[in-house]
């Protein structure tokens, strides 16, 4: 393999100043309160941390489970080298999820009541549920990279074994608690802007995470290619891309058929400011991205597979944080806007797992194995 | 047998001797005296001191709020009271959002919480379609509060503190079983109609009895001279989104742009999506089986076929 410059775009003395600040603002957090480092308030329990981290960060991690889907179940071979790294991104994400938790929850020490305690009429249970039980999941799946790099054959004979099931267990689990995150919305309808609030929320939010999965794949292996100069053709990367309108199609589709049936089609045009963010996500994250993947030149180079991919995924942060923060008023009568502490703890969470990701391409068959697997299928 | 308290607004002097029994039962910091407090533990902060109106709001510390509202129209100024406080729906969101089951709702009415349980989620401020249970923002453990109807009191058969310190003044807030209440507040609107009619006079209700449909019902239930919306208590009416778009402001509240849930139970809707998930988990892995299954047979018939065709080429 040729060796080449392994250092991070950004730059990782960054990234190391970015993750110890965070470390700073949580022990800050824990010490004085949440009131402290954050600008929540009884009318805005929830802020950055829920739209950001969680989210932002569960839906762009639906990479694991439509990658694993797409090769074992559907048996698309020729996604295989993109498997593994889409595992691992799934695998951080949720660790970061589970770790931003930890901070916005008032009593993280009793992070684990709902697997004693349950209230079943709560889609948050599922949520907290599923994103621990995805999360072993993840990690089951990611073993293998650990397992050969130490030359530990039983184990990973096992895990192998076991590798079809995971993967159906792995896609009910994440079909399930994509969704209830926009089933836990429906559970403020006096709140949500009706732009957003619709019953069918939750299977807007699964089909908007199906469509995103790809487009991160496709944004962190052409990433890596670049930091880590592997050799990987465009192929894949255009396989995905051509996938992706299909989806946005029916979420468009979706969006509008609903907003129609409810009548509240005029609001698109009258509701505003919302209708802005309306309008954003829906043109950056949506239109603008089945436009440009729906051409097959435009697919070919790396330059518009990128910007179509990036556009997604801008357009589901976007959708996200709509839905869940800027047309989410809770309480009349107060306003919210980030603390940058708030931010920071995200930041810092963040630059620990682009650190991770790092350490894990320089240490772990992680690129081997994507040669390898483009190596067979050539 | 589930109980509600009566509150007969117009009967409200504002003499907040609710709020003042409350916070002494729960070892609240007191109301503000600007440095003449003669309690023993230090006042709530706020930023109008000295006035009716601080807190601006409720908080983890005060639970209950007498909270006045200045009206100017055709019939004079006027100063309304009003309770802020939780209403103790029959079916809460709070309830229902709570993933780890703190907050439950006992038949007696009471919509009580659990410290022990709580994982401080704050969904159930989300869910609260009144926006009362607060946080404990400045505390290092912190925990949701609201009003809890004092089940230790209701379990005795005996009435909340807040019942109890009325009861000394203008007995503006009773308790008795729900569908007594009803009754009484009913008849206290029709026996004043009456009487108003007769001396020719404004009658002193209006027709509505705040909580009796609201959400699906809630165990505490309101009487007022003006709507209940002018005096900013949230209406759930049954009308579809008005076209008003006048009304929105930005970070506010989106006021008549709600999506309206009329006098259903809030969780309804996430209720539904909820219900699907137990079908929908072993759904999807039985029909990903299956998919597994197909796809891989496909792809072996297609290497059967492959080879065969390389053979007959050969």
């Amino acid at each position: 393999m040729m060796q080449k410059k392994q250092s991070f775009p950004i730059g990782t003395s960054v990234l190391i100043i970015l993750a110890a600040l965070g470390l700073v603002v949580t022990v800050i957090r824990f010490l004085k309160g949440l009131g402290a480092v954050s600008n929540l308030s009884d009318g805005r329990p929830w802020g950055f941390w829920i739209s950001f981290d969680l989210y932002t960060g569960v839906a762009l991690a639906a990479g694991g489970f439509t990658m694993a889907g797409a090769v074992y179940i559907f048996n698309l071979k020729k996604f295989h080298a993109v498997v593994r790294p889409a595992i691992l991104t799934a695998f951080l994400g949720y660790i970061l999820v589970i770790l931003a938790l930890l901070v916005d929850i008032g009593a993280p020490w009793y992070i684990w009541h709902p697997m004693i305690y349950q209230n079943w009429q709560s889609p948050l249970l599922e949520v907290a549920l599923a994103v621990m039980a995805y999360t072993a999941v993840l990690a089951l799946e990611f073993s293998p990279a650990v397992f050969e790099r130490l030359g530990w054959h039983a184990p990973l004979r096992a895990i192998r074994a076991i590798q079809i099931p995971l993967v159906v267990v792995g896609i009910a689990i994440s079909t399930g608690h994509q969704s209830s995150l926009g089933s836990m919305l429906l559970m403020a309808p006096e709140a949500l802007h009706p732009l957003w609030y619709t019953p069918i929320l939750p299977i807007l939010f699964l089909i908007s995470a199906i469509a995103v999965g790809p487009a991160v794949v496709i944004l962190e292996s052409m990433l890596s290619t670049r930091i880590f100069g592997h050799k990987l053709g465009l192929e894949i990367q255009s396989g995905l891309a051509k996938v992706i309108p299909y989806i946005l199609g029916i979420y468009l589709l979706l969006k509008l058929a609903d907003l129609a049936v409810r009548g509240n089609l005029g609001l698109v045009f009258s509701a505003a400011p919302q209708n802005f963010l309306w309008w954003g996500e829906i043109i950056i994250g949506v239109i603008l991205p089945i436009i440009l993947l729906s051409v097959p030149k435009v697919r070919q180079s790396r330059g518009g597979v990128f910007t179509g991919a990036l556009l997604v995924v801008l357009g589901l942060i976007l959708n996200r944080f709509n839905a869940s923060m800027l047309a989410l008023a809770v309480r009349p009568g107060y306003a919210y806007f980030p603390h940058w502490m708030e931010v920071a703890i995200s930041a810092g969470l963040v630059a620990w797992a682009l650190l991770i990701i790092w350490l894990a391409y320089r240490f772990l068959p992680i690129a081997s194995h994507e040669e390898e697997a483009t190596l067979k299928n050539a | 047998m589930s109980k509600a308290v009566l509150f007969d607004g117009p009967g409200c002097i504002g003499c907040r001797a609710c709020e003042d029994a409350c916070k002494k039962k729960y070892g609240l910091p007191p109301i503000d005296m600007s440095g003449s407090s003669t309690g023993t533990l230090p006042a709530e902060p706020t930023t109008n001191p000295r006035t009716y109106t601080h807190p601006a709001e409720l908080s983890a510390y005060t639970w209950i709020k007498v909270r006045q509202t200045e009206i100017d129209d055709a019939k004079g100024f006027r100063v309304i009271n009003t309770l802020r406080k939780c209403m103790h729906c029959i079916h809460p969101a709070c309830v229902a959002a709570c993933p780890v089951g703190a907050l439950q709702k006992n038949s007696d009415g009471a919509t009580v919480y659990d410290d022990k349980k709580c994982i401080g989620c704050r969904y159930c401020m989300v869910a609260c379609p009144f926006g009362v249970p607060t946080y404990e923002w400045d505390k290092q453990i912190p925990f949701i509060r609201k009003c809890i109807y004092c089940p230790d009191l209701l379990e005795k058969d005996q009435p909340p503190a807040c019942v109890t310190a009325c009861s000394k003044r203008t007995k503006c807030i009773t308790i008795d079983d729900r569908d007594k209440q009803l009754a009484k507040a009913y008849k206290m609107i029709d026996d004043d109609a009456k009487d108003a009619a007769a001396n020719k006079r404004d009658p002193k209700y209006i027709n509505h009895v705040y909580g009796e449909h609201e959400v699906g019902g809630t165990n505490w239930i309101y009487l007022s001279s003006e709507p209940f919306e002018m005096l900013g208590l949230r209406t759930f009416g049954s009308q579809p989104v008005p076209a008003d778009f006048s009304k929105v402001s930005w970070g506010g509240s989106w006021g008549d742009l709600r999506t309206s849930v009329g006098s259903e139970a809030v969780p309804t809707n996430a209720e539904r999506a909820m219900a699907a998930v137990p079908l929908a988990l072993p759904g999807v892995a039985v029909a990903m089986a299956g998919l597994y299954w197909v796809f891989k047979r496909k792809d072996k018939l297609g290497q059967g076929n492959a080879s065969k065709k390389k053979e007959v080429t050969k």
